[in-house]
């Protein structure tokens, strides 16, 4: 592009290994990683670098193929991020932290890690934010063009499955996209066609109503702000028959999706990725149960983003949260969980002179009752 | 990390596989089913790198199926095995080869039951006992010592069991349950999963 030749700012690469020619996809040969001009004055300098093959797991295999790829990293790709999804008898949460990391630094702290593909699906996207960007455009753009020529939204396990596909050839380049996918799955009702509206309708509406959740935050870096139209209606639908035995596991229900672009492609119930899922999981794990109410479920969520933000580094900042039921998403305001931490800790507190006090009470009571025996022994 | 079993005997074919689904550290699923049908009588069991066992399953699933509507009849065991081979063999050179190690289980009308080891260099050998993974050091020993060409069905449930004790007892990682399915001239049965729980 023209600003990086003037500036003299390429890909970087820190160390001085020659150039290696590596076709791409197209068999056209690609002259990566390009030289690093040091004598620009715009020159950029990067964070020291290892190359690792993250995808691969350490095999055998390596040794002898490590003649395939030997491109360098410019920089190391890492799921620093927390994002979860589960469904219950009441739909799918899916929640992340808004934090994109590289490396040491915060890049931006109230990124949107949270996209809608459709009126009922959202997709959770960790690993390299471009790759994640460009592959949630595709998935959209398939999702569209298979609702237009079969007059039917794709399933979520159908959409899991187009999206493996369309990875697989990418897998052992530097692709890093890791995707959960959590919809509702159901056949389309009057209500759900009214509110599949076009994304610049969905924006202005967006603005305008002020029942809608905005992000309060201005730098918006162009992500969609989109919302489910006429919400209050369809919350006294939410009502209606949810029948757990006849939505999960048969013909319609929520679904939660993990698609990875290493190939794993994973159906579930409870789904967490990136370096803070660990933690999450183990919140998850505990309070998960199939009856949850939403409210429940919606805590559950956030108390699991707010632990692996509290640990990792590289979660934190807000939390974001959308349920989809069969009316399709809705979306909770972001959340700082920054003064979380000490609000936990005033509540832990209050907890614990409660309970000293309770305990000096029923000590207290215990006396008295001692004493009153002994006078009874001495009277009787 | 992931562990196969095979046995054959006599007129079955008994196989297992572990149900764990796991990225890095983490168990994200403990029910994934790694066994894949091929046919009415024939199971392919799928371990290896995390994409490539599902798409080259897959891939090896519905030409098998392709073959049984273009022609009218099924492949046999043998068949399906060379052909999985012959696949495997020539990705093994390009720029995209599969890292998957199989099983393949089957029962033939004419040739009876078959169990296929095959590994990720498209090795291919048939095997009366094979397993795959790590656990597969501990336990072929056990196979070696107890199998006979001759043993009942449930005899063979008990060598299995006897192997997953040993894993349960030696092997570092956690494998909480195993999807066992039988393979006779009555086509695939499931059994129940193993461990059966604490008596």
């Amino acid at each position: 592009m023209a600003l990086q030749d003037v500036c003299g700012f390429l890909e970087t690469l820190d160390d001085i290994s020659p150039c290696t020619y590596l076709p791409n996809e197209m068999g056209y040969m690609r002259r990566t990683p390009f030289e690093f001009d040091r004598d620009s004055a715009f020159h950029f300098l990067p964070p020291p670098q290892q190359c690792s093959r993250k995808n691969r797991a350490p095999t055998l295999f390596s040794s002898t193929f490590s003649s395939l790829s030997p491109h360098q990293q410019p920089f190391q790709l890492s799921h620093g991020t927390t994002t979860l999804g589960f469904i219950f008898q009441d739909g799918v949460i899916a929640a992340a932290d808004t934090r994109a990391s590289c490396k040491g630094l915060i890049c931006c702290p109230i990124s949107q890690k949270i996209m809608p593909i459709h009126s009922h699906l959202v997709v959770n996207t960790s690993g390299s934010g471009a790759d994640c960007m460009l592959w949630e455009r595709i998935l959209t753009r398939e999702m569209r063009l298979y609702q237009l020529r079969h007059r039917k939204r794709l399933s979520v396990n159908g959409a899991a499955k187009l999206l493996s596909m369309m990875l697989h050839p990418f897998k052992g380049t530097n692709v890093c996209v890791a995707a959960t996918l959590c919809g509702w799955d159901g056949e389309e009702t009057q209500e759900t066609l009214q509110s599949c509206m076009e994304i610049a309708d969905v924006k202005k509406a967006v603005e305008q109503d002020s029942n809608v959740s905005a992000i309060s935050d201005e730098s918006a870096q162009g992500s969609v702000k989109m919302a489910s139209i006429n919400e209050q209606d369809e919350i006294s639908k939410d009502t209606q028959a949810l029948n757990p035995t006849s939505t999960f596991g048969g013909r319609s229900g929520p679904r939660v999706c993990y698609v990875c672009s290493d190939g794993l492609q994973l159906k579930g119930e409870i789904i967490s990725v990136g370096s803070g899922s660990p933690y999450a999981y183990a919140v998850l794990d505990d309070g998960w149960r199939w009856g949850m109410t939403v409210d429940e479920a919606v805590a559950l969520a956030r108390e699991a983003v707010f632990r692996a933000t509290h640990w990792d580094a590289y979660s934190g900042n807000n939390v974001d949260l959308f349920h989809i039921t069969a009316h399709g998403w809705r979306r909770r305001d972001r959340e700082d969980l920054k003064e979380e931490y000490y609000r936990e800790r005033e509540r832990e507190k209050k907890k614990i002179k409660e309970r000293e006090k309770e305990r000096q009470k029923r000590e207290g009571d215990e006396l008295v009752e001692g004493e009153g025996d002994i006078y009874s022994v001495h009277c009787g | 990390m992931e562990y196969l079993i095979g046995i054959q005997g006599p007129d079955f074919v008994l196989v297992a596989a572990d149900n764990v689904a796991a990225s890095s550290i983490i168990q994200m699923k403990h029910d994934y089913d790694k066994m894949f049908k091929l046919s009415e009588k024939i199971l392919l069991l799928c371990v290896g790198e995390a994409g490539d066992t599902v798409q080259f399953a897959e891939y090896i699933q519905k030409n098998v199926q392709l073959y049984k509507m273009r022609n009218g009849y099924e492949l046999s065991p043998a068949a399906a095995a060379n052909f999985t081979r012959k696949n495997l063999a020539d990705y093994l050179r390009s720029r995209t080869p599969y890292h998957v190690n199989l099983l393949l289980a089957g029962y033939d009308e004419a040739d009876g039951p078959g169990l296929y080891y095959m590994d990720y260099l498209s090795a291919l050998a048939k095997a009366p006992f094979a397993a795959h993974g790590y656990g597969a050091f501990l336990t072929l020993s056990i196979l070696d010592r107890y199998y006979r060409p001759d043993l009942t069905r449930e005899e063979a449930v008990d060598l299995l069991k006897k192997c997953l004790e040993e894993l349960n007892k030696r092997f570092i990682l956690n494998l909480p349950s195993f999807t066992v399915r039988l393979i006779d001239k009555d086509g695939i049965h499931d059994m129940e999963k193993l461990p059966v729980g604490p008596k």
